[in-house]
This record gives structure tokens, C-alpha cells and sequence, in this order.
């Protein structure tokens, strides 16, 4: 399994999500500049965390006309996985492969803390590994979470199982409409998500529930390609 | 005369250097190193490299005092930042600084360009800075001003960290009137580095090119450090400080480590203040070279600056390289790669002289020592102040409220020692993941990549302690830093520091500034924890008062092993509880320097004096803590510090874990309630709580005896959540543990979110 971490001027998540994935699977991850125009070499596409392009303007709003972007949209068309963390997240949902849009934090400021959530559908190529309901912890660490979709999309996201973890009710950290705070798209392959499972893959990091993401991941593209 | 500027002869005759800060002895100094009038141009130059916070005039003679060497260090103090050896070839490279004059003027950019600045100091050296901390001093929050300063200044700094992805690991808070109009910010970074990349700032080889990269220079920042240099920041203008762009920052940083990553970088400086003068001048210094650099050269974001503008900005986001010659290419490569401009603007020579030329004119032409190796050392006069003489020492007598648990409540309640969590949790404390200890434990723990090694950091201070004391109130920074360290399961390495205090010109503040560098210095030979680098911060004056003298340490640990690591909340029911150090100690020591007596009696908490210090009764605690924790004899340690013994245990307490402590004391004397105030919520140092499971308490106690150090049972961790302290049979003390958290967890955020 090939995964390519995008680069963009500003990540800073980058190098965690390499670790994560070459610490939690069989698999190789590399960073890929912003620059690049052709992604069909790999099998994974992981758009990290961080402040790309600084986060001017809008959260993800510029480097979603970066020329990477293109090629993003071209794999997750073809079906390939694309996950986006945190800035990632924002990221996909500006490019338009994931509905709805991340606003500011209800409090008004940033916020970093071990969050709860619930794994609400185990039938994504991201979850499968975990229990349905099942309460995980993973860190958040944002100032624009505030995950907003209108009542149809969300109806939408409900109706197709696109909601795929929630903050534990009570525990909404940023205002989420539905407590949403990762998706996925239509079919499946595309996931945002603000919490970041790369920063829960040791204990020592103060959780390892992140690693069933990966392991899921890999699991999934193993199904699909033999072990290789 | 160009740009309209005042000619050197109305420089001299209208006096203009004194707007400058120079003082008549200074300017005939410099008439004298120049063998002629300096022009404008050079007067500025002059003015701002011979200000308190370029040539430490003032403190210089105090430095020198501290202990600097050691096996371990690899660079003292006199570059970006110091390095210590933590073996396998990889070094420790960290420094503290102050930015406490911006921070009073405009606390969001104030805050957020400390930041900014003492990361560059860090990758300049050519290490990956992987932590940030900083230490914060506010008036109390019942004043909407300082909800502003405080609220504003964490923003700042969580707005600089976070986006440039280095984890704010740790840090302190205190909130304490005498810094309402003079807020101190002090913010340290720490990286890792490997033996054969360090970088310096040195401008060596003849032709070498000069280059300045990163961002446009403007107007903005101009004469930022004379500012800091003067009394009153609020007499001062807004445009001195600078603005800072994080974005801008994180290119530069991945942009300068591969550059220096080449190894085709003779130098490299960070433009902070005194901007290009200071760097350039600086650089030159240490190679024992000279520079010509022409400012139409450098890129700029204003039209029609002057030298004398160009000079002086302190635009942020900015370095200073000298490359090979020949190989300025590689620059041009990787900073377009990273958006940036790198230009080459002069090249070293071998005359000495600091000169600046526009195009063809010579703007400036200075001996780069008359600047550096020259500036005048102010030998300030030093008188120990009265107050000193007429403190007491026997027990305050407070009037209790209601009961000692209200007491413990509102204490817990008090901002300095209320959690944190408002302030921290706006900080991303984990990226990088290798953020092993979060900020609410003792000190900070971070993993070192590629080993089972990780480093402790903590920040530390107390001006009150340092006022009411100022020699033993400097050794008590320190020795707190390194129990802070010890009970996260570190050795103590070395140290950087912050001097932050009032006006040196009077002589009972430069009395304070000595006696308590004396102490620092005391400490740090005794707990083998050389001082590598930091910065001083003067002139903390306003309306006539002036701040607390306040030394903040910074200091760093190595610990071996990850399984080493030990944080500061309690773990199971059924452990014991110990107290290493003398439990009585308030009975003699009292409440003198106490947030309690702050509490109770502000009007004469500063009357008493500061509880007895002994080093050998430190050191053999701190001994026997970490030997313990490597023996694997404990579960939890924390030192009692800020509160006293109550608000140490109930910190414990207050976890995730949902458990209970349940403590007896036995005096061999009955109590008034006055004496139980005193070992409550005295502050006597040198003491650590640990919890130890059942069969390990033997191998504790024998540990203790043989160092000769106090350690006594108190009692059990329970698994009911309640918190109770019994004096031999009585209840004297009993509440939910979540009563006591709700006050501690809700103080500060109760003020800032109402």
C-alpha cells in the first residue's frame, strides 16, 4: 500500500501522518509537494493537518486551488481512498468532495483536547475495524471545527450512513450541527474528519484508538489487492 | 544630506541621539570611535546596539557570574541559543526570551512575535524546534484590562504556535497586581539538533555573499529594541511593535533546515531586534570580519526607505546568511521551492567596518568592535533595599472564615493556582506527536525520535519569593525547576533564563537583580545545571511602580528511558501516600511568601519573610525522588509548591481516575488553628508527594533514610472520591473531590467566559 501525504506551504501534520501509517501498517507513506499533477501511482491519499497557505482567507479556501487539487478529485473518482484530517478536512469540503462546511468554533477560540467519539457506521474502508457504537478517544486541536451542513444535506448524510463518528453527546467541542464531526462521502471512499486519529497510535501519545483507522485502511486495500 | 535627515552637526547641536536614548557620555564615546560626528545613520545604528536590550549594559556585569560550563554543554551563552549534549550524537538546543514591552502595548502581536522570534533563535541554529513553553505574569482578572492583556496574549502565542505546528508543551501562569501595567511574557523553544549540523551566526571568509531571506522589509518594529530600553511602554508609540505571520515563519523554518542541511551556510543570524543592524553586526563580531551590505539591495514592502529605516526595521520572518561564494544558487533554489526570496545584498571582508552603502553612496562606516566589543558596560549603583531588614518571621495570625475546607476551596479558586486548561487548551500541545506529559503534569514531556530517550521541560518563577528575599528567592527558581523535572521522572540539565525586572537605575531594583543572579548561580552549581543563554528584560516600571523582581528559569531534563516518565495524578486505590521532606516545616517556616497570606492579608502578606531554604535538604529530596521513580518504586509524584501541602495532594486528586485521598497527621503537639493554616498552606520548599504501591513502601522509606531525607507516610489513595485529612482522629478537613475540582477546573474560565 502506497499512500502519498500531500504537502501543501503550511501543513503541519504532514510528517505525523507518515509516522501513523508506516508505524500502524505494512504499508509505505511518502509526502507529496502541492505542486504535483499526477497521483496515480498511489493507493492512498491523505490530506493532513495544519494551516495551508495559513489558513488566510478561509480555512482551506486557497489551497484548494493548488494544482494537487486535481488530482486528488481524479483519484477519489476512480474510487481510491482520500482521507483529510483537521485542515484536510476543510480542504476536501472546499474542493467540493465532501458536503457541508467547517466554521469557527462556537467559543471562539482554538481547542486542543483528548475528544470522545462515537463510531456511528463500521462499514467504511476506515472504520470497519472498529465496534458500531463503540466510544473512541482522539485528540482535536482546532480553532474551525464547527462542522455546518443545511438540514437537507445532513438528512442527506443521515439517510446514506455518511456520518461515520460523532462527538459524545454532551461532549460537542466546537457546536457541530448533529455532534458530526467525521463524514465520508456517497460512496465511501472519500473521509474528513477534524479529530486526528495520527496523534492516537501509542499510549504513550495518550491513546491508541486511532490505529484501528489505519489498520482499516490497510486491511481494506489488502482485501482488494492481495497482500503485495 | 540625504532623505531630508538632520546633517551630523544638528545631530550634535540639537541633541537629536538623546531622543535616541544615548546619553551625552555615550555620544562623545562614539565621536571618539569614529574619530569624527556619526551621521544620522550611524547615530541610530549606535543607539539601538548600544541599548540596554542589545548590549545588556546594565546587566552584563551580573551575568558574567553565572556558572556557563559543563560536560555536557556543547554551546554557552553569546549565540542564537545554547546547546546540551543528550548523547547518541543528538543535542538539546533551547532559550527563553522576553517580549514583555510589545505585550503591554498590543498583546496579541506582542505575544505572538515572542513567540515568532525565540523559535527562529532556534532553527538558526540549525535545529528542528519541536516544543514551546512560555511563562506569563498578569494583574488579576477582576479588571477588565487585564482579562484584555491575558485573553489577548494567549491568543497571540496559540495563534503563532499552532500555526506553525510546534507544540506548546508547558508553562506557568501567575496573576498578581503588581504586573497590571507591565505583563510579563516570556516564551522558550526547545529543538533537537544532531552534533555535525549545528549551525552558527558567523560572517567568516572574505567575498563570502550576504544574503537576507524571507520576508519584505518595512517600517514597522523601528527603534523597537530603544523602546524596550526606556521606562514606561505606554509613553511609547504602537508602530514600534511589529507584526508577526506564522505562515510566513514555517516556510522560513523548512526553507532555512534545508538550507543548512547543504552545509554550504558559513552563518546564519536571526533578524530580531535591532533587526539587520544587530545580525549584521553581531555576525561580523564573532568572526572578527567585516561586511558591506547595500540596502537598495534588500527587498522591500515600503517605498522610499531610508538606510536609517532599513537599518533599524524589525520586520519579523527574517534571517541573515553567509554562504559559500559561488553558492548562492542552492539558496535561490530552495527558497523559491518554499515561495521566499533569498537576495544577496553585500559580502564579508576582512577591514573590520560595518559598512552600509546605498548604491554608491556610503550611508554608514563603523568598526564592527566599536559596536559590539565596545558598548559601555553601566555599572549601576547597588542598595539593599530597607524592607529587607524589617521582615517578620513569626506566624501571621489570619482570621479563618468558616472552615479549613472552605479555606482549601477558596484557595483552590485563586487564578495563580486555579488549572489552566482556559489557557492551554487553546494551545495545540500535540502536534509532532511526541507530547508523551501534556501541560497540567509537573513539567512537559516529549519524546526524542529514534530513541527511548525523552526531555523534560518546565518553566519556573516566583517574584514574590524573589522580592522578600532577592538571593534566596533566585535559588528557589531554580530549585523548584529541577523538582519539577525530578518528580517527571528527569535528570536536570541546564538552564535558560529570563531576568525580568524593574528599573536598574534605581538602586535598590539593580540590588535585587544581583542578589538574586547570585542565587541563581548558587543554585545552578548545585544542582550541576549550567546557565547556556536567555535574555534580561528591564525597565518593567510604569506610574512609578515597579514589577516583582522576576527571574524566570527555564531548565530541561533527560530522561533515559520513556518507561522512566512520571506524572503528577494519582493512580490507584489502595497506594500510599508519602510526604519526602519535613511535613512541619510551616510550624517554623510559617506563611511568609504564601498565596495564602496573599489571600487572607494582602495588606501585609509582604511582612513576612520567605520560608528557610537549605540546598542539601533539596538536593538529597530531589535525589531520592528520582532514584525512586527509576526504581520503579512510584506511581505518581508532585511537588508541593504554590498552595502548600492541601493544594498539592487535592492537584493529585483531581484526575480522570476518579479517586480519593485519605491523610492523617500526627504532630506531636495539639495544633492552634493558626499552626494549621501554617502546615495546610505554608510553602516551605524541598518537599515532594509521591504515591507508592503497598509493597514498595519499605524500599521508599530505606531509600529516604539512607540520604537522611524525611519521608513519611500520610496516608492512602481511596477509591471513593472523596478527599479527607485527619489530624490524629479528628476530621478537619472533608469534601467530594469533585467539590474541589469544580473550583479549581471552573476559576479562571469563570472570569474569562462569563
Amino acid at each position: 500500500m502506497k499512500t502519498a501525504v500531500i504537502q501543501f506551504p503550511g501543513s503541519n501534520c504532514d510528517m505525523d501522518a507518515v509516522k501513523a501509517v508506516q508505524s500502524t501498517t505494512a504499508g509505505t507513506a511518502e509526502l507529496v509537494w502541492h505542486t504535483t499533477k499526477d497521483l496515480s501511482a498511489y493507493d492512498v491519499i491523505v490530506v493532513p493537518g495544519g494551516f495551508s497557505y495559513g489558513d488566510y482567507l478561509r480555512a482551506g479556501a486557497i489551497a484548494r486551488f493548488s494544482p494537487v487539487m486535481d488530482a486528488v478529485a481524479t483519484e477519489a473518482l476512480r474510487g481510491k481512498l482520500v482521507m483529510g484530517i483537521c485542515n484536510g478536512f476543510q480542504v476536501l469540503t472546499e474542493a467540493g468532495l465532501l458536503p457541508g462546511a467547517l466554521r469557527q468554533n462556537e467559543s471562539l477560540q482554538f481547542r486542543c483536547e483528548m475528544a470522545q467519539l462515537v463510531v456511528e457506521n463500521t462499514d467504511t474502508p476506515y472504520t470497519r475495524s472498529y465496534h458500531e457504537g463503540e466510544v473512541i478517544r482522539i485528540p482535536i486541536a482546532h480553532g474551525e471545527g464547527n462542522y455546518y451542513a443545511d438540514d437537507a444535506t445532513v438528512q442527506e448524510l443521515e439517510k446514506n450512513e455518511q456520518i461515520v463518528f460523532r462527538y459524545r453527546k454532551e461532549h460537542n467541542p466546537n457546536g457541530s450541527v448533529g455532534d458530526i464531526a467525521g463524514i465520508v462521502n456517497k460512496n465511501k471512499n472519500v473521509l474528513g474528519m477534524m479529530p486526528h486519529p495520527e496523534r492516537a497510535v501509542h499510549e504513550l501519545l495518550g491513546s491508541a484508538d486511532g490505529v484501528r483507522l489505519f489498520t482499516s485502511i490497510f486491511t481494506t486495500w489488502r482485501d482488494a489487492h492481495g497482500t503485495r | 544630506m540625504a532623505h531630508g535627515e538632520p546633517t551630523p552637526q544638528q545631530v550634535q547641536e540639537q541633541k537629536i541621539y538623546r531622543t535616541f536614548g544615548l546619553t551625552e557620555e555615550e555620544y562623545e564615546k562614539i565621536i571618539a570611535s569614529l574619530g569624527r560626528l556619526p551621521n544620522y545613520t550611524e547615530t541610530g545604528i549606535f543607539s539601538v546596539m548600544w541599548s540596554e536590550h542589545c548590549s545588556y549594559k546594565s546587566s552584563r556585569p551580573v551575568l558574567r557570574r553565572f556558572p556557563t560550563t559543563g560536560e555536557r554543554v556543547l554551546q554557552g551563552p553569546g549565540e542564537n541559543a545554547g546547546i546540551v549534549d543528550i548523547g547518541d550524537n543528538l543535542a538539546v538546543v533551547f532559550k527563553m526570551e522576553s517580549h514583555n514591552h510589545p505585550t503591554a502595548i498590543e498583546p496579541y502581536q506582542g505575544a505572538a512575535t515572542g513567540v515568532g522570534g525565540i523559535i527562529r533563535d532556534i532553527f538558526t541554529m540549525g535545529a528542528r524546534p519541536i516544543a514551546l513553553l512560555n511563562s506569563l505574569r498578569f494583574g488579576e482578572l477582576n479588571d477588565a484590562h487585564n482579562r484584555y492583556l491575558f485573553s489577548h496574549s494567549v491568543e497571540g502565542i496559540g495563534g503563532y504556535g499552532n500555526c506553525i505546528g510546534i507544540p506548546t508543551v508547558g508553562g506557568e501562569v501567575v496573576f498578581d497586581n503588581r504586573y497590571t501595567h507591565n505583563p510579563l511574557v516570556n516564551a522558550m523553544c526547545v529543538g533537537l539538533i544532531a552534533h555535525d549540523k549545528i549551525a552558527t551566526g558567523t560572517a567568516s571568509g572574505t567575498n563570502n555573499p550576504v544574503l537576507v531571506v524571507g520576508a519584505k522589509t518595512g517600517r514597522d518594529g523601528i527603534h523597537g529594541a530603544t523602546f524596550a530600553s526606556t521606562q514606561d511602554p505606554h509613553a511609547k508609540e504602537r508602530s514600534a511593535v511589529q507584526v508577526g505571520d506564522p505562515f510566513m515563519e514555517k516556510l522560513l523554518l523548512e526553507a532555512c533546515l534545508e538550507l543548512i542541511d547543504t552545509g554550504k551556510v558559513i552563518g546564519i543570524q536571526d533578524m530580531g531586534a535591532a533587526g539587520l543592524t544587530s545580525s549584521s553586526a553581531e555576525m561580523a563580531s564573532r568572526a572578527g570580519s567585516g561586511l558591506v551590505l547595500d540596502v537598495t539591495k534588500v527587498p522591500v514592502r515600503e517605498t522610499a526607505m531610508t538606510p536609517y529605516e532599513m537599518m533599524l526595521s524589525e520586520s519579523q520572518e527574517r534571517m541573515l546568511v553567509v554562504m559559500e561564494k559561488g553558492e548562492e544558487a542552492i539558496a535561490y533554489e530552495i527558497f523559491e521551492k518554499w515561495g521566499l526570496e533569498a537576495t544577496a545584498i553585500g559580502h564579508v571582508t576582512d577591514d573590520g567596518f560595518l559598512r552600509i552603502v546605498e548604491g554608491e553612496t556610503v550611508a554608514a562606516q563603523i568598526p564592527v568592535t566599536a559596536l559590539v566589543d565596545e558598548a559601555p558596560i553601566a555599572y549601576r549603583a547597588s542598595l539593599r533595599p530597607r524592607y529587607l531588614d524589617e521582615l517578620r518571621v513569626d506566624l501571621p495570625v489570619c482570621q479563618v472564615a468558616s472552615s479549613m475546607k472552605d479555606e482549601l476551596v477558596a484557595l483552590l479558586s485563586r487564578e495563580t493556582i486555579a488549572s489552566k486548561e482556559w489557557v492551554y487548551d487553546q494551545y495545540d500541545s500535540m502536534v509532532r506527536t511526541e507530547t508523551f506529559v501534556r501541560p497540567g503534569s509537573d513539567a512537559a514531556v516529549v519524546g526524542v525520535p529514534g530513541t527511548k530517550k525523552a526531555l523534560a521541560f518546565v518553566t519556573d518563577g516566583n517574584g514574590r519569593y524573589v522580592y522578600l528575599d532577592p538571593h534566596q528567592g533566585g535559588a528557589m527558581a531554580v530549585a523548584e525547576a529541577a523538582r519539577n523535572l525530578v518528580c517527571s521522572g528527569a535528570q536536570p540539565l541546564a538552564v535558560t533564563d529570563c531576568l525580568n525586572y524593574g528599573n536598574p537605575e534605581k538602586p535598590e531594583i539593580f540590588y535585587q537583580l544581583e542578589q538574586s543572579a547570585d542565587g541563581i548561580s548558587r543554585a545552578c552549581e548545585v544542582f550541576a545545571t549550567p546557565v547556556i543563554g536567555g535574555n534580561v528584560s528591564l525597565y518593567n516600571e510604569s506610574h512609578g511602580i515597579d514589577i516583582y523582581p522576576t527571574p524566570v528559569i527555564g531548565m530541561v531534563g533527560l530522561i533515559e528511558d520513556v518507561k522512566d516518565i512520571m506524572t503528577s495524578d494519582l493512580k490507584a486505590s489502595g497506594h500510599a501516600l508519602y510526604l519526602l521532606g519535613d511535613l512541619f516545616a510551616g510550624l517554623d517556616d510559617g506563611l511568609g511568601g504564601s498565596e495564602y497570606l496573599l489571600m487572607r492579608d494582602p495588606m501585609h502578606h509582604l511582612d513576612y519573610a520567605l520560608p528557610t531554604f537549605v540546598f542539601d535538604d533539596e538536593k538529597g529530596v530531589q535525589d531520592v525522588c528520582l532514584q525512586a521513580i527509576q526504581q520503579g518504586l512510584l506511581h505518581a509524584a508532585h511537588d508541593v509548591s504554590d498552595g502548600g501541602l492541601l493544594v498539592a495532594l487535592a492537584e493529585m486528586a483531581m484526575t480522570e481516575n476518579k479517586l480519593g485521598v485519605q491523610v492523617r497527621l500526627s504532630p506531636d503537639h495539639a495544633l492552634s488553628t493558626n499552626d494549621l493554616l501554617a502546615v495546610f498552606f505554608g510553602e516551605s520548599p524541598s518537599r515532594i508527594l509521591v504515591e507508592v504501591a503497598k509493597q514498595n513502601e519499605q524500599a521508599l522509606t530505606s531509600l529516604a533514610t539512607m540520604h537522611g531525607v524525611p519521608c513519611v507516610r500520610l496516608g492512602e489513595v481511596t477509591k471513593d472520591s472523596t478527599f479527607t485529612v485527619y489530624i490524629d482522629q479528628d476530621v478537619v478537613v472533608q469534601a467530594p473531590v469533585q467539590e474541589l475540582e469544580s473550583a479549581w477546573r471552573g476559576a479562571i474560565g469563570s472570569w474569562m467566559n462569563g
